[in-house]
């Protein structure tokens, strides 16, 4: 992109909002916020964007992902020419838009394509956290919803990698309806025997949490993400009661029964590839 | 001309009738279920088996209570992933005995607490929003109240929508709205304003399809009058297969959105 995104992406704060490169800069050291260590961005990127220390997991846009996950060369983007419109009008949306455009460099909150991990063909959505959180309005909806469709019609599985704050208020209601309008596309993809595993990561919460997040055949997280419905603020406010730490995290998702297993980014793409063979496998037996 | 505030007070005003008060005048002949057989039964979601004159349905409500005492016991009509997994089970059986699915929404939104994300607050609301789609038994949703984002939606996933004339449908409530985009829950009126939440404009973006007048005065007549408009849609549906009700729920949500290409 433009030479204003460069400098955005050298700022400091970039890895943690997301939509870092790595490339830049190489010996530059960054701090882990969870063990506070520093650490070079070239020792950082060689550990798949996670702290060598503590294996923290860095918040990471949805290209370094993309590019970290797939075989080489191998994403083929599919609706980027859905563009989002302002569809209430509503205070502050379009200038809300440009600023995520400027930061993260990507036009709207998911990414979608197809791709290969180690030669297993799927479909793909990979969510941008840096794009207004990733907040779901209409095209995040709709772009999520063809790739569902899509993956029906070809027989592909579906991966898809979440990140999250929820509905996106801006566009209301419509927002809201996307909720459903993905989840039903889940339903018809699954209707046609299609896989779909989710990868939740840093953070999966509101309307996201409770629409296409939860419905993979396989749900898989990324260590100590947040996961949840209603925000912890929102709930501590209700409630008046003080949480405890691991409130809403990937642990204690999987305590609870809802996820099916935690994988770290470095085993990530092993445990893909075995999961897509597997399935792959038992349709070629049939 | 009232302002979407005004509705918004009106809708939930405490004397304005809750599910219950619909359903025992729509249905005769009721048997309340009770239950989710997994974990518990909340309150805040009734529902049962009853008449609509000569057809047997499934009616499912979101109930707020009518007074203090039921208003506590469920919990002011914000129900518990328990309640959304009891509409669903309730929703598979009418499924399976091909009975139509009557909703009444009437909620702020979902229950938030420590409890509701230990018990998956989030995926109880994923699965229905899933399993309604593909449900082969026709569903009607009627909002009588707030409609409270995700929550509300949670039983909303029908073949056609009302709206009551001073009913709202809201992706977040407006003073939540106010506070995050000018950090004051006082400007909810203005929020109301810009989030477009009144039937009116349900009719307008294609998520509600019929408006139904208000006359509280006249209860039964009111209702009388609702009774007939869901039989003409139930029988308007009555050559239709389960799989063409379930495909026409889903075109109908596959539209909503607006974008540019």
């Amino acid at each position: 992109m433009s030479n204003i995104m460069d400098y955005f992406r050298k700022s400091r704060n970039a890895l943690e909002k997301g939509g870092i490169t790595l490339k830049s800069n190489k010996e530059e050291k960054i701090r882990c916020p969870e063990c506070k260590s520093y650490e070079t961005k070239r020792a950082i990127a060689k550990h798949k964007v996670t702290c060598p220390h503590c294996g923290h997991h860095f918040r990471i846009g949805a290209r370094t992902r993309i590019k970290a996950i797939c075989d080489k060369d191998s994403f083929q983007e599919l609706f980027s020419d859905i563009e989002t419109i302002d569809p209430l009008k509503f205070p502050g949306y379009q200038d809300k838009m440009d600023r995520s455009r400027q930061i993260c460099g990507e036009a709207e909150g998911v990414i979608c394509g197809t791709a290969m991990i180690r030669r297993q063909p799927c479909a793909m959505f990979v969510m941008e956290p840096g794009f207004m959180m990733g907040s779901m309005g209409s095209v995040v909806g709709e772009k999520i919803t063809r790739l569902f469709e899509y993956a029906a019609e070809k027989a592909l599985p579906v991966v898809g990698f979440t990140a999250s704050g929820g509905a996106r208020m801006q566009e209301g209601i419509l927002s809201l309806m996307q909720m459903a309008k993905t989840s039903g596309a889940v339903d018809y993809h699954s209707k046609r025997g299609g896989l779909y595993i989710t990868v939740l990561t840093d953070p999966t919460t509101g309307g996201v949490t409770a629409s296409f997040a939860m419905l993979g055949d396989i749900i898989l997280s990324e260590p100590n993400a947040t996961i949840g419905f209603a925000g912890r603020r929102v709930i501590e406010q209700t409630t008046k009661k003080k949480l405890p730490d691991d409130f809403q995290k990937a642990e204690f998702l999987l305590e609870h029964g809802f996820i099916d297993a935690i994988v770290s980014r470095i085993e990530l793409r092993n445990t893909l590839e075995r999961l897509l063979e597997q399935h792959g496998r038992r349709e070629r037996q049939l | 001309m009232r302002s979407s505030y005004e509705k918004l007070l009106i809708a939930r005003a405490q004397n304005r009738p809750t599910s219950r008060s619909y359903i025992e005048k729509l249905f005769t002949e009721r048997t309340e279920l009770h239950g989710d057989r997994k974990y518990a039964d909340d309150a805040a979601i009734i529902g049962g088996i009853g008449m609509l004159d000569d057809i047997p349905v499934t009616f499912i409500g979101i109930e707020r209570g009518r007074n203090l005492q039921e208003r506590i016991q469920c919990n002011f009509g914000c129900p518990m992933p328990e309640g959304y997994r009891k509409a669903l089970r309730l929703m598979k059986q009418a499924e399976k005995f091909r009975r139509p699915v009557i909703c009444f929404v009437d909620t702020s939104g979902a229950f938030c607490g420590e409890e509701a994300e230990e018990r998956g607050q989030g995926q109880a609301i994923a699965d229905n929003l899933m399993q309604m789609m593909g449900l082969q038994v026709p569903v009607i949703t009627i909002v009588i109240g707030e409609g409270g984002s995700g929550g509300a939606l949670g039983l909303s996933v029908a073949n056609k929508l009302y709206m009551l004339e001073n009913a709202v449908f809201s992706v977040i409530s407006p003073e939540g709205c106010a506070s995050i985009l000018w950090e004051d829950a006082k400007m909810a009126p203005e929020a109301a304003e810009c989030l477009r939440i009144t039937a009116d404009d349900m009719v307008t973006f294609g998520v509600a399809e019929e408006i139904i007048r208000e006359d509280f005065r006249h209860f039964s007549r009111m209702c009388e009058g609702m009774k007939e408009k869901i039989i003409s849609d139930l029988k308007g549906w009555s050559e239709k297969t389960g799989k063409e009700l379930s495909k026409e729920r889903y075109l109908r949500f596959r539209k909503l959105g607006r974008w540019m290409e």
